[in-house]
């Protein structure tokens, strides 16, 4: 198998699905001549041409109104926001038009839309170029909502969001892209959407957790596994709809649970998981839920301060020993 | 601001009570201290005193019924413009601070060289001031989790037999399912002993999983009863003192050991006083008081008698509360003589028949029951002339009085009729050996054959 970065394997991901099914189609800004800000469109211009690799204005309403369009019409489109900062302008779309429409027509039509969104911080982006999204489609039903951390569960999902009958949020972690690489396949897989995945087995702490702050969590489980704490990490991969069933079971050996996201803390993704954990798993735990989040701030600029804001293995650590030793 | 009103602990190994009448309605102002309901529980029954000032917002548990201690049976709605002079403010309303070291295990050595105020104040703030402490003393006791709370239901384990190691002594799950592994461990035991009993599950190691669902019962279902037999359900009381004398046999090892006492001149000095002492004092005199003179004078010789193991280290008090064992009608109750060691005779005397009278009338209040030293038992009551008492918790001996009885015996190598009493001792071996032993039962024999009454 193939060693890949994460953001290769989204760019392969979508080359397979372009060369598999000729409705698939890329748009965005920069995403064609230029081959996308981070290159996860770099090449596809070449092979597919200008009909299907289509540079936008910079204009996020447009492209996703064009995106849903398309798809209304038998394209598979995918729609590149350059930076999820930048997807609140086409939000009445996804929200009103893509998220509605199974349900206004009946079950007649879907939306297979997929937008592709990088997100996250730790690139010392700032306010504008750091933001964790995902939180604010949560709470849209006729969505999904995808959060890959690895290269493998990267074009996995991508594929199986493309081939989706329905709008997909596919939200990318800026940090990963380079950084974490891993083995793919090159024959054609898929990875469905809502089903989590145990990165690492453990007995005595669950730490469920999604992104790039699956990385920081198997980082402080091998710290902890030196002080004899044994951290299961749980990752959701996808967020809407998630895998309750996977967290249930890990919660259910271990007693104790951790939930960490990069997003901020209040009405993030954690709160959701903890409240399912507190309403169907109460007589399950030894321990109170324990969130590790953001602080309730934008993301700063100062390297020094986007470090104090934004969770790190130490504070996964913390926050699992303290709750080991509850 | 509302503030939840838990079920005291009213009294040492009381697990639940009884809400016996609302003295408040909903809607009704009650002022800080005011009795808010009568609790009837195993040991005594008491008034409630409202720990704070403010309007009853909910009552949640009705009159009769019966809820474990640290259960929410009322909310107070604080009302900060409803304060009455001279009183602080909701927000300045003192906080109880957490007795972390006064509690029977968890203070550190006291020397018995330390200043006495300190140690005073201990022991005072040790007698729960108000309602709330008591509550948060009770709530820590057994503080555990959902889960382990479940595993306890399902396995019905009582959660104060089992040791904590969380954080503030809770009760983890590796805790509770070493338990019942070892528990579990016993049962197998008892099952290749008894082959038709089901055989128990392997148990040095059980998976969560497994304990997750409803695992067999380790503790036998009770056995059916017979033509001629009669279950007799248990009473609160003969539970507690169960559960209270199982702990402690499982846990102390103890010793014993015996002494003969020549009483004659005991006898013959309360044969001449018992009358004038009743005219005068208003109380019978009976063996009982002067035999806790002599042992409270004892015990200041030998501390270590007073004291109390506490696994890693032993605690010293030197404040003498002597537990006198009363027989009911139904069981057994043990009333405190708190600071014996300040009363002459007539005091003991009147406190003894004050504590007995409100034994038998069951209107002891919870500090009545709480924080013996040491206890004296007068088996020779019964006409017992030997015993082997149980080390009572959080004490180090137990002293009988067997009856007095006239034997001969040598005295100066004739042969006499003189009045003899065995006096036993059960103590904890951990916190003292034979030889303080010994001279802890000498002093008192010497005491009581050289009796010395009052003028």
């Amino acid at each position: 198998m193939a060693v890949r970065t994460l953001v290769e394997a989204v760019r392969d991901g979508l080359a397979e699905e372009m060369r598999r099914d000729w409705r698939v189609i890329v748009l965005g800004e920069d995403v064609g001549v230029h081959g996308g800000v981070f290159r996860a469109t770099d090449g596809l211009y070449a092979e597919f041409g200008k009909d299907r690799v289509i540079d936008t204005p910079i204009a996020e309403l447009g492209i996703v109104g064009t995106a849903i369009g398309s798809a209304l019409n038998g394209l598979r489109p995918v729609a590149e926001i350059q930076f999820a900062d930048y997807i609140f302008p086409a939000i009445d779309q996804i929200v009103n038009e893509a998220a509605k429409i199974r349900y206004r027509t009946n079950g007649g039509f879907g939306c297979p839309l997929v937008i592709r969104a990088p997100y996250g911080a730790g690139i010392h982006g700032a306010l504008y170029h750091s933001q964790s999204v995902e939180a604010f489609f949560l709470h849209v039903p006729g969505l999904k909502v995808v959060t890959p951390s690895t290269p493998y569960d990267a074009k996995g999902l991508l594929k199986a969001a493309v081939r989706d009958e329905d709008p997909v949020l596919f939200f990318e972690h800026k940090r990963t892209y380079r950084r974490v690489r891993g083995e793919v396949p090159e024959e054609d897989y898929v990875v469905p959407i809502g089903v989590a995945e145990v990165k690492r087995v453990g007995q005595h702490v669950s730490v469920v957790t999604y992104g790039a702050m699956v990385h920081q969590a198997l980082e402080a489980a091998d710290a902890l596994a030196a002080e004899g704490i044994s951290v299961e990490v749980v990752d959701l991969r996808s967020l809407l709809p998630w895998d309750r069933e996977t967290v249930a079971a890990s919660v259910s050996k271990t007693n104790k649970v951790v939930i960490c996201h990069e997003d901020s803390k209040t009405a993030g993704v954690g709160a959701e998981v903890a409240a399912f954990i507190g309403e169907e798993l109460f007589d399950q735990l030894d321990g109170p839920i324990t969130r590790v989040a953001a602080l309730d701030t934008p993301v700063p600029f100062a390297p020094t301060l986007e470090e104090a804001v934004i969770p790190g293995t130490r504070h996964i650590v913390d926050a699992v020993r303290r709750l080991a030793a509850y | 601001m509302t503030t939840s009103i838990n079920m005291p602990q009213l009294g040492e190994s009381v697990a639940e009570g009884t809400i016996g009448r609302w003295l408040k309605r909903p809607g009704d102002r009650v002022e800080q201290d005011e009795p808010l309901a009568e609790i009837i529980t195993d040991k005594v029954n008491a008034e409630l005193p409202c720990p704070i000032a403010g309007q009853v917002e909910a009552l949640l548990v009705e009159e009769g019924a019966t809820v474990a201690v640290g259960t929410p049976i009322a909310r107070i709605a604080e009302t900060t413009n409803a304060v009455s002079a001279g009183q602080p403010p909701a927000e300045a309303a003192p906080v109880e601070p957490a007795p972390a070291d006064v509690g029977m295990f968890a203070g550190t050595l006291e020397s018995l060289d330390a200043p006495v105020a300190p140690a005073r104040s201990a022991s005072a703030a040790a007698a729960p001031a108000s309602a709330s402490a008591a509550d948060e003393s009770a709530a820590r006791r057994v503080r555990s989790s959902p889960l382990v709370r479940r595993l306890a239901e399902e396995h019905q384990v009582d959660l104060r037999l089992v040791p904590g190691t969380g954080m503030g002594g809770r009760v983890t799950k590796d805790d509770i399912l070493s338990y019942l592994a070892q528990r579990g461990q016993a049962a197998a035991q008892v099952a290749q002993s008894a082959p038709t009993a089901p055989a128990a599950p392997p148990s040095s190691s059980v998976p969560a999983a497994a304990v997750s669902a409803p695992g067999p019962a380790l503790t036998p279902a009770p056995a059916p009863v017979a033509p001629g037999e009669e279950r007799l359900l248990l009473t609160p009381m003969r539970r507690m003192i169960a559960e209270h004398l199982s702990r402690t046999h499982q846990t102390v090892p103890s010793a014993w050991t015996m002494v003969e006492v020549d009483v004659t001149g005991l006898v013959r000095w309360r044969e001449r006083a018992r009358d004038d002492f009743r005219r005068r004092e208003g109380v019978p005199l009976t063996y009982v008081a002067p035999f806790i003179q002599v042992v409270v004078e004892a015990l200041k010789e030998q501390p270590l008698l007073n004291a109390v193991w506490g696994e890693d280290h032993i605690r010293l008090r030197r404040r003498i509360h002597v537990g006198v064992a009363v027989a009911l009608d139904d069981g057994l109750i043990v009333p405190v003589l708190h600071d014996a060691d300040e009363r002459n005779l007539v005091g003991i005397a009147r406190g003894l028949a004050d504590l007995v009278a409100r034994a038998r009338a069951g209107t002891l209040a919870p500090s009545d029951v709480q924080g013996a030293t040491f206890t004296v038992n007068n088996t020779g009551a019964f006409g017992s002339i030997v015993s082997v008492p149980i080390v009572p918790q959080g004490q180090t001996g137990i002293l009988t009085m067997e009856a007095i009885v006239k034997r001969a015996v040598i005295v100066d190598d004739a042969i006499a009729i003189r009045s003899m009493m065995n006096v036993c001792l059960a103590f904890d071996h951990r916190v003292v050996d034979g030889a303080a032993v010994g001279r802890f039962l000498q002093s008192i024999k010497q005491r009581l054959e050289t009796y010395q009454p009052p003028a």
